[in-house]
């Protein structure tokens, strides 16, 4: 019975949809030092982990972002075009959270564009947590639906571009 | 005394209700007036029949029952009176259900060839109205804002970018669904100039209320004068700091969900900014266009409408102003 309270209770951080994710999530400062070497006594690691890992609200938000912001314009719906696949257990800069963070942040040589104050800092960590899922990296209670083939169709949760782009003019 | 006065207020107020922008009560083009004509036609019908009915139900009651209806005399009188009414009755409703498929056959066949074709696309949570019939380049987008000649029947194609949302102007047209995947279609007239208001009518998620639209409809030359200022891109920036809000919104989010036609800023997820200022409500009718309204949706949206799709944007005063310096001219 407790137990069941306790895991309904837990429950609701999965669903949890906070509509004002500033200034909180933006005054972390994410960016990942590139040496384990610290000035002084070492800081505190930073989080490592996006904070929407294991949020469905922010896992789908990230999965809508991936689109709207044009990442399936080189990586597909993950299975890798121009850009290379997010689904594949092979990564060029590391899976983890603040590698992924840091690829979208900083961009990466050959093709991958910086989004520094182009995305909003919680948005990038929505797409982070998407990305992850993409690979199995989040836990499957939380993440967006993946089928197992390339999937040929973009996310329901966007319909294609519709209007001027398919409609065409007179 | 008191109880007089308290329903003739009631009264007042509840036909207030029947006038304004946003009301089925006050066409302003055929197909609403067909629709208000047979809203009226079942009310006073229906009216009189109930109190026709309940008439004869107190009648009923208060008579006295008479040794003649016990003949045979008598009970023939009330069959052919039963008779009589059933007949009366399935003519009344062959009339009403006529007369209710002919106005909704009216409203689906625009009264003569469309004039215009606008594609009207849902998102959530603002409305998108293209013009169709401007060339390729210079085409005209206005969020939340569709601008329509008086007297004319105008072709809609309603589409959805991502859930189910209905197209409603009382004052000018029933529902019409926008169904993503599909093209729906149906027409709007207005014969009075005016500005209507307009509301998803399907619900779509947290901000479904505040998803409304302006219908300005305006004499053929204004609304010819409005496309050709619409069709024009943004002017440059003329003074420092417009320059300068200018490249705040080139160099920061806002480039990556709208557009402002003659800069680089080209993405269409959200509203098209190039003619912002000009139009009369931001946020999907939610405010006014104001200096100040636009500081407040730009640094939180989310307190103005939570759930929205905006991220906040937080800067730096001189940028925010300067930002809005620039926007102004966006007209």
């Amino acid at each position: 019975m407790v137990l069941a309270g306790a895991a309904a209770i837990a429950g609701c951080q999965r669903e949890a949809r906070p509509f004002r994710e500033l200034p909180a999530a933006s005054a972390r400062s994410q960016a990942a030092s590139e040496t384990p070497l610290y000035a002084g006594s070492p800081s505190p690691p930073t989080g490592t982990t996006s904070p929407f890992q294991e949020n469905a609200w922010g896992l789908s938000e990230g999965k809508r972002l991936f689109v709207a912001y044009n990442c399936v314009g080189c990586h597909a719906q993950g299975g890798g075009a121009i850009g290379p696949p997010l689904m594949d257990n092979q990564w060029i800069y590391g899976f983890e959270a603040k590698n992924i963070y840091e690829s979208i942040v900083q961009g990466r040589p050959d093709g991958m564009p910086s989004f520094r104050n182009k995305i909003p800092e919680y948005q990038v960590w929505q797409l982070v947590a998407y990305v992850q899922s993409m690979s199995g990296q989040t836990s499957i209670d939380a993440s967006p639906g993946r089928a197992d083939h390339m999937p040929p169709h973009t996310p329901e949760t966007i319909s294609p571009y519709i209007g001027r782009r398919q409609t065409g003019h007179k | 005394m008191g109880r007089a006065r308290a329903i003739a207020i009631g009264l007042a107020l509840a036909a207030a209700g029947c006038g304004g922008v946003q009301s089925a009560l006050n066409p302003a083009g055929p197909q609403a007036s067909a629709i208000a004509a047979l809203t009226w036609r079942f009310f006073i019908l229906c009216g009189v029949i109930y109190v026709l009915v309940i008439a004869a139900l107190i009648w009923a009651l208060a008579r006295r029952p008479t040794p003649r209806d016990e003949t045979a005399e008598g009970q023939r009188r009330l069959g052919r009176i039963i008779a009589g009414l059933t007949v009366l009755t399935t003519a009344i409703l062959v009339v009403l259900a006529v007369s209710s498929v002919v106005a909704g056959r009216g409203l689906i066949s625009p009264s003569g060839p469309g004039a215009i074709t606008i594609n009207a696309i849902g998102h959530q949570w603002w409305w998108e109205f293209e013009y169709q019939d401007v060339s390729a380049n210079e085409w005209v987008n206005s969020p939340n804002e569709l601008h329509i000649p008086v007297g004319v029947p105008i072709v809609i194609k309603a589409m959805s970018r991502d859930v189910i949302h209905s197209l409603w102007v009382p004052n000018l047209i029933g529902k019409r669904d926008l169904i993503p995947g599909i093209v729906t279609h149906t027409w709007i007239q207005a014969d009075t100039p005016g500005v209507y208001r307009g509301q998803c009518a399907e619900f779509c998620g947290h901000q479904h209320a505040h998803m409304a639209f302006l219908v300005v409809a305006e004499p053929r030359d204004r609304f010819e004068t409005w496309l050709q200022r619409q069709r024009r891109g943004a002017p440059q920036p003329s003074t420092p700091e417009q320059q300068r809000g200018h490249d705040v919104f080139m160099t920061g989010p806002c480039v990556m969900c709208h557009t402002i036609r003659g800069t680089s800023a080209a993405s269409n997820i959200g509203p098209d900014l190039t003619h912002v200022y000009g139009r009369q409500t931001i946020a999907a009718g939610t405010l006014p266009t104001t200096r100040g309204h636009l500081a407040g949706w730009i640094s939180d949206s989310q307190s103005i409408k939570p759930g929205n799709r905006m991220p906040p944007v937080p800067m730096s005063g001189e940028d925010l102003q300067a930002l809005l310096a620039y926007l102004e001219t966006l007209r």
